[in-house]
């Protein structure tokens, strides 16, 4: 509960931060921007599971519980989408979307 | 009586099948004669010894002979219709062991020498043994569907020896010929077997041919189209053992399976396969007898009469060796059928049946040694033609003599083995039935005939232009031949009334002796004609032919039967049926598939487009439809 701040104001923040996410992974073309796009949508459920958990249910924790998991998850997630982005960069010298189409084939 | 040890017989020849089959090429010729000779050798000492056990030792409790049988159930469909696999002992089948060993045993001998330097040799050794195995399951098969498991594998068996000359389309087309039309018999055997299995509940023999059982008694209880089910049942699978010993009108494959090798012709179109259907109504005969008061019984004796007569007048006009030997075999095939036909059941009533098993048993030795004898011939001249043959008396005094023996015994000579069966069978016909007694007669005349025609066309007259002076076989041939003429002599004298009879008690059974004078005399008449005839080189032969004109033409193309199923199988069958069907098969029903085919490929071709790749365009996709269901949710939910 921060006083003078309602849940509509920060609810409408997140949604803006996830938005922007989306935008960015729509319209990105270089991978590491995309992933940096997904970390703003995930980071924009944190911000509300924590929100919702507060001013609604002050009385418990699972919110802000979950918020932690998904740090941890977006963290392994990190790691691993860099992992690839590497190999692919050792194999094709790139890290542009639209040179990722050859693995299609 | 401890009948175990008798699974050994047909078990030894599969392990021989499987080991030359497998090895093939592995094996040398020279090792792999032995293999098959010795395994055979191993399976014939059990058989005789089997045999002595049964019909001196042990067979006979009472005065009856005893049915002996070992099984397994292999597959239960009720409590009282399931399938067994397993041995029956009983007097016919441990006759057929004897037969099927002593024959086969032979052949095998003999095909170290004949087939010697074939390329095929081991695979041929291996076929041979695959056979033996197959007929010796049939003679011994507990039930119904055992026995067409096995039928169906001499079958094949038979398929693979008469085209074992692979690369000749002749032999090929003999091969595929005489498979389609047993198999199109068949068809009948299978139905009948159904049909039995259906309404008595049972496959097995011991339950079916047991007088006072249920099968027997109750034949009457369902009837079709005029006739009992049990009638119609036996009928078909008539139909099957008619296909199987070629006779009338199913004969028109056994004289192309000339084809195959001479031993095979005597092991197989000889000897034992053809028997088969002989074999198949003498083990089902209580069922024949008593089903309907024996209507199937006079149909048997009708077809075979009829097959022996046809058979005997083509053969005296064919001029390859093999092909007149073949016909003579359906002739002979016929006369057994005709005596089953004519048996009774009860004591001497049954010397029709114990007559058929009788002449079956006599018939293979002397007929195997006429093949095995033609075969040295053809091996020494290297033609099936009368008109290569000639003046080989000098060269080869082996093949002449036992020839000779063969022949006499075939054409009812007293006191060789033909003519003691043939007498039996005759007399059966006389006492049942005159018009069939008449039509027996008559053959045992053509059969002499016909038989000293070739005798005289291949070892009398004169010397043809040989490329190379012909000569005798060597040993691996000759014994055998030696040892069957010793046996066409004496098998006759075997007192075979006292062994197998429908019944299976015994019965002595005395000569007839003014039967047995016509017959022999009749045989004697035709070697007399023959003698005349074909003796010295004359123009007698064609005189007479001339003189029959348009019959001699029909007999010597076999009336036309070949001519006349082509027809129908390709101008009116192919042409008429199955072409129309083809077409439909090919424009629909294929159409239909190829259309769905093609749909299909032409639609992933239009939307394949959809499948960038890029993982963006996945990804407004999946966020387009998700904001599309949240809206549906969120306005038009109610």
């Amino acid at each position: 509960m921060i006083e003078g701040i309602s849940i509509y104001d920060i609810l409408t923040l997140t949604t803006i931060l996830f938005f922007i996410g989306v935008y960015g992974f729509l319209t990105r073309k270089n991978l590491i921007s995309i992933l940096i796009s997904v970390e703003m949508i995930l980071n924009a459920s944190v911000v509300n599971f924590v929100v919702i958990n507060k001013y609604l249910y002050p009385d418990i924790l699972q919110g802000t519980l979950f918020s932690i998991f998904i740090i941890a998850v977006a963290a392994a997630e990190t790691a691993l989408a860099v992992a690839i982005i590497i190999n692919l960069y050792r194999q094709i010298s790139s890290v542009e979307v639209k040179d990722t189409e050859v693995m299609k084939f | 009586m401890n009948i175990s040890y008798i699974i050994l017989i047909p078990v030894i020849p599969l392990v021989v099948f499987l080991l030359l089959g497998i090895f093939n090429r592995k094996i040398k010729p020279s090792v792999s004669g032995y293999v098959g000779v010795f395994g055979l050798l191993v399976s014939a000492v059990l058989s005789f010894y089997a045999a002595f056990e049964y019909f001196f030792v042990l067979g006979k409790v009472d005065g009856v002979f005893q049915t002996l049988s070992e099984k397994i159930v292999w597959m239960n469909f009720t409590d009282s219709l399931h399938i067994d696999m397993g041995i029956l002992v009983d007097p016919i089948s441990v006759m057929m062991l004897v037969v099927v060993s002593t024959v086969s045993l032979m052949v095998h001998i003999y095909s170290r020498g004949y087939m010697h330097g074939d390329e095929g040799y081991t695979k041929f050794f291996a076929f041979l043994s695959l056979f033996t195995f197959s007929m010796y399951g049939l003679v011994l098969a507990t039930n119904l569907f055992q026995i067409y498991i096995f039928w169906e594998l001499v079958g094949v068996s038979s398929y693979l020896l008469i085209g074992y000359y692979y690369t000749k389309t002749s032999a090929i087309a003999a091969a595929k010929k005489a498979f389609i039309v047993t198999r199109f018999a068949d068809f009948g055997f299978l139905i009948g077997i159904l049909i039995i299995g259906y309404y008595t509940g049972t496959f097995d023999f011991e339950t079916l041919n047991n007088p006072e059982g249920s099968a027997i008694l109750n034949w009457a209880s369902y009837s079709f189209m005029g006739l009992s089910a049990l009638t119609w049942a036996l009928i078909l699978i008539f139909i099957g053992g008619a296909g199987k010993s070629a006779m009338f009108p199913l004969h028109i494959w056994l004289p192309d399976a000339m084809e195959g090798p001479t031993p095979v012709s005597a092991l197989i179109h000889a000897a034992t396969m053809v028997v088969a259907g002989v074999f198949l109504v003498a083990r089902l005969f209580p069922m024949y007898y008593f089903v309907d008061d024996g209507f199937v019984l006079q149909i048997v004796a009708y077809v075979g009469a009829f097959s022996a007569l046809f058979a005997a007048i083509i053969a005296i006009t064919q001029t390859d060796i093999k092909r007149v030997l073949a016909f003579s075999t359906m002739s002979q095939l016929g006369y057994m059928m005709l005596g089953l036909g004519v048996s009774g059941f009860e004591g001497h009533s049954g010397v029709g049946y114990m007559a058929s098993m009788f002449h079956l048993f006599t018939h293979a030795m002397f007929k195997a040694l006429l093949f095995l004898g033609a075969g040295s011939v053809i091996h020494a001249v290297h033609s099936n033609f009368l008109k290569d043959m000639g003046g080989l008396r000098k060269y080869m005094p082996i093949t002449n003599i036992t020839f000779l023996i063969a022949a006499l015994a075939i054409a009812g000579v007293p006191p060789l083995a033909g003519f003691w069966s043939k007498d039996e069978i005759l007399v059966a016909a006389y006492e049942h039935n005159r018009l069939i007694y008449y039509i027996g007669v008559f053959v045992a005349g053509l059969t002499a005939f016909y038989m000293f025609r070739i005798y005289f066309g291949i070892f009398w007259g004169k010397d043809r232009l040989y490329h190379h002076k012909p000569k005798e076989s060597p040993l691996s041939m000759t014994f055998p031949l030696l040892v069957l003429a010793f046996l066409s002599i004496t098998v006759g004298f075997i007192p075979f009334s006292e062994f197998v009879t429908p019944d299976k008690m015994g019965f002595t059974a005395h000569l007839n002796y003014p039967l047995a004078a016509i017959a022999s005399a009749v045989g004697l008449i035709g070697i007399a004609t023959a003698w005349v005839f074909y003796k010295k080189e004359n123009q007698l032969g064609d005189i007479w032919a001339n003189r029959f004109g348009m019959l001699y033409k029909w007999t010597s193309n076999k009336f036309y039967f070949d001519e006349i199923y082509m027809f129908i199988a390709k101008k009116i069958f192919f042409k008429r049926v199955s072409e129309p069907f083809a077409k439909f098969d090919r424009k629909y029903v294929d159409g239909t598939m190829v259309g769905i085919g093609n749909t299909t490929v032409a639609t992933s071709r239009k939307i394949k487009g959809l499948q960038s790749g890029r993982v963006q365009d996945y990804a407004f996709a999946f966020i387009g439809g998700a904001v599309i269901i949240g809206l549906i949710f969120i306005y038009l939910w109610t």
